[in-house]
């Protein structure tokens, strides 16, 4: 016991707080400006600095320079946003506290993402594992609800996600946005009606009743697709209409939508937990997703690298989970019912015949 | 010093004061220390020989103590490597059955008695409670001190009862609970650790696990300098059992830290401390397999508690 080891995320720690520091120098930068080089001082550049180290030197021809730069006329501050994890109902940064770094589809900086580890898969699939219950013992009347008020939520958010698909490199995100909103309502539709289609009363030879229902599977984790709005609700709307609760990695590329799409699901009646969105390295995460004991069925439709999904594959019979592993979907395509029943156990009930 | 009300409080009251920010920070402090690879795995072993399996619901039944039983001697079928755990804790009614699942597996028989959990009854009715559970073969006795006795300052009469149960425990162990979660201040819990030590008992316990707050890391180190200080004063050793919330490989990890930086290696062993706990024990087992596999273990491969 008397062996301790520190923390080998210590490091990475300091280093995530520095990069967070630096953002916030960043965006300061309009502030530290000195106003004292554009202002014309008599004597040069010399008497200038002169003039700006002296305490009595704050006459006219120097501004003072907080005030400058708190009024309207210098412009707000940034206030970025922080993009973090959603894992149990709430945004935690990553355990390991590490960050990277997220471009435009043109190179420019456009934010630091959280990179998920794998506790933050595990945390995330104990918050899936204990919503479980809950999620699915909802009516799915209910559960069809809970989605058509995800899409009205993501209908109101209509132009900030235009924008930020935009940012990502998505050609014609308003229509991308409008065909998630409506792919929504398409799978919230079908919460109380795939019972109908995938279970059976089924005849058989005896004087019995012979029920097949469909029931959900359990904990999915879901690799979502680097279609970074449409994509992901593509993926995660029919593991979760009938019953499921997933675990997502999100789109490492363009992971900055998904986290936005969190924020959309906290305030959609949704209960926490029912969804979880990491975001960071799929090779890293994924992995461990598919070899977790507690994980009934993976999703490798993002998977891109054919290594990490024949390694994923072959992690995920350890404990039988379903695995979907589809070849290049069209999004925009008629999804069909095939999702849904990817991810759903058969019950088949045998009843005696009553007199 | 025991002979009268005057003698006992003034000893008691002459105690040092628990710095409850201090303390709270100390053990807080001590909670941060990253245990990892062969050290944890360690530590999940020594854990799990420390964990008295406890059920004590009024719905127990014989056939939950006997599968309680089985999962004492073998916590993990599937891996004969795993320890057992030290013993098995519950009512006085239920020790004999207890006793005979278990037989000579070395995994001793605990039993709560005097009127567990309020310990609101005569001395008699609780004396007689101890000698029923003792006549049916319990190894260790978990009595609960008077704690309305104690708050309202009658300490003759909670070191009395506890050096009675103690002569009807015979050769049982005597673990003393003190229920920290009802004694409302540090300097309650320092003064309830010395009574119980000086009245007889050979370990301490933190709670019934009936009442929250329950085994926080606080009270355990406040616990750890008692026995620690006893050992010192008298030359003789007590043992400490937090129990009560304690249902994480962490958070038991955190104990077995307190422990070492508190009272000293010594007192890391089943003898001298142990885990009242029943959802612990899967956990254990699933950061044991986490380790053994390179995978997270689910919770659908282990028992129901």
């Amino acid at each position: 016991m008397s062996k301790t080891e520190r923390d080998a995320a210590g490091a990475p720690a300091a280093k995530a707080r520095k990069a967070r520091t630096g953002k916030a120098q960043a965006a300061k930068e309009p502030v530290v400006e000195i106003p004292a080089e554009e202002t014309p001082v008599a004597g040069g550049p010399v008497a200038a600095a002169l003039v700006a180290e002296s305490p009595l030197a704050q006459g006219p021809g120097v501004p003072a320079v907080r005030e400058e730069a708190d009024g309207p006329q210098g412009g707000r501050l940034a206030v970025r946003k922080t993009y973090k994890l959603y894992i149990g109902g709430a945004f935690p940064r990553s355990e390991s506290g590490r960050s990277y770094v997220v471009t435009s589809s043109t190179g420019g900086f456009l934010a630091n993402a959280s990179k998920a580890s794998r506790k933050d898969a595990r945390d995330a699939v104990s918050a899936a594992r204990k919503a479980f219950a809950g999620w699915s013992g909802a009516t799915p009347y209910n559960r069809g609800q809970i989605l058509y008020r995800i899409a009205e939520m993501l209908e109101s958010r209509r132009a900030q996600f235009a924008a930020e698909l935009a940012e990502a490199g998505t050609g014609r995100a308003g229509e991308a946005v409008d065909a998630a909103i409506d792919r929504l309502v398409w799978y919230a539709g079908w919460s109380d009606k795939i019972a109908a289609v995938a279970g059976s009363a089924n005849p058989v030879a005896g004087p019995y009743f012979n029920i097949s229902a469909p029931e959900p599977t359990g904990v999915v984790a879901v690799v979502a697709p680097d279609d970074p709005l449409l994509g992901l609700v593509s993926v995660v709307a029919p593991v979760i209409v009938t019953g499921n609760t997933c675990v997502v990695i999100a789109s490492e590329r363009a992971p900055l939508p998904s986290i936005t799409l969190a924020e959309v699901l906290a305030t959609s009646d949704l209960p926490g937990g029912v969804v979880n969105i990491l975001t960071g390295s799929v090779k890293e995460v994924a992995p461990w997703l598919a070899a977790h004991m507690d994980v009934n069925a993976i999703d490798l439709t993002g998977v891109a690298d054919e290594d990490v999904a024949v390694a994923c594959e072959q992690a995920a019979a350890e404990n039988l989970k379903r695995v979907l592993r589809p070849s290049a979907p069209d999004w925009s395509a008629d999804p069909g019912t095939r999702r849904m029943t990817a991810f759903l156990e058969t019950k088949t009930v045998w009843h005696p015949t009553g007199v | 010093m025991a002979a009268s009300n005057a003698t006992l409080r003034a000893f008691l009251h002459g105690l040092p004061g628990v710095d409850r920010v201090g303390a709270d920070q100390r053990a807080a402090m001590l909670g941060t220390r990253s245990i990892k690879t062969t050290a944890k795995a360690g530590a999940i072993d020594l854990a799990i020989r420390m964990v008295d399996l406890t059920t004590l619901e009024g719905a127990d039944t014989p056939g939950k103590v006997r599968a309680m039983c089985a999962k004492a001697v073998h916590p993990d079928p599937s891996d004969p490597s795993v320890p057992k755990v030290a013993a098995v804790c519950v009512y006085p009614d239920l020790v004999a059955q207890a006793v005979e699942a278990l037989g000579n597996s070395g995994v001793k028989v605990a039993s709560v008695a005097t009127a567990f959990p309020s310990g609101r009854s005569s001395l008699e009715i609780k004396v007689a409670d101890t000698e029923l559970a003792v006549a049916a073969g319990a190894d260790e006795i978990d009595m609960v001190i008077d704690r309305g006795a104690f708050l309202s300052g009658d300490y003759v009469k909670v070191f009395e009862e506890i050096a009675a149960i103690k002569a009807a425990c015979g050769p049982a162990h005597l673990k003393v609970i003190l229920e920290t979660g009802e004694l409302a201040t540090y300097d309650n819990v320092r003064r309830a650790s010395w009574l119980a030590m000086m009245a007889g008992g050979d370990f301490i316990k933190t709670s019934t696990g009936k009442v929250q707050p329950a085994a926080t890391p606080s009270v355990t180190l406040i616990m750890l300098e008692a026995v620690r200080d006893f050992l010192a004063t008298t030359g003789r050793k007590v043992g400490v059992k937090p129990a009560g919330g304690i249902r994480t490989t962490k958070d038991a990890i955190k104990m077995l830290v307190l422990v070492n930086e508190t009272a000293g290696e010594g007192w890391l062993d089943p003898d001298w401390f142990r885990l009242g706990a029943s959802t612990l024990l899967n956990d254990l087992l699933m950061q044991r397999q986490k380790l053994s596999t390179g995978r997270y273990a689910g919770s659908d491969y282990f028992t129901l508690d």
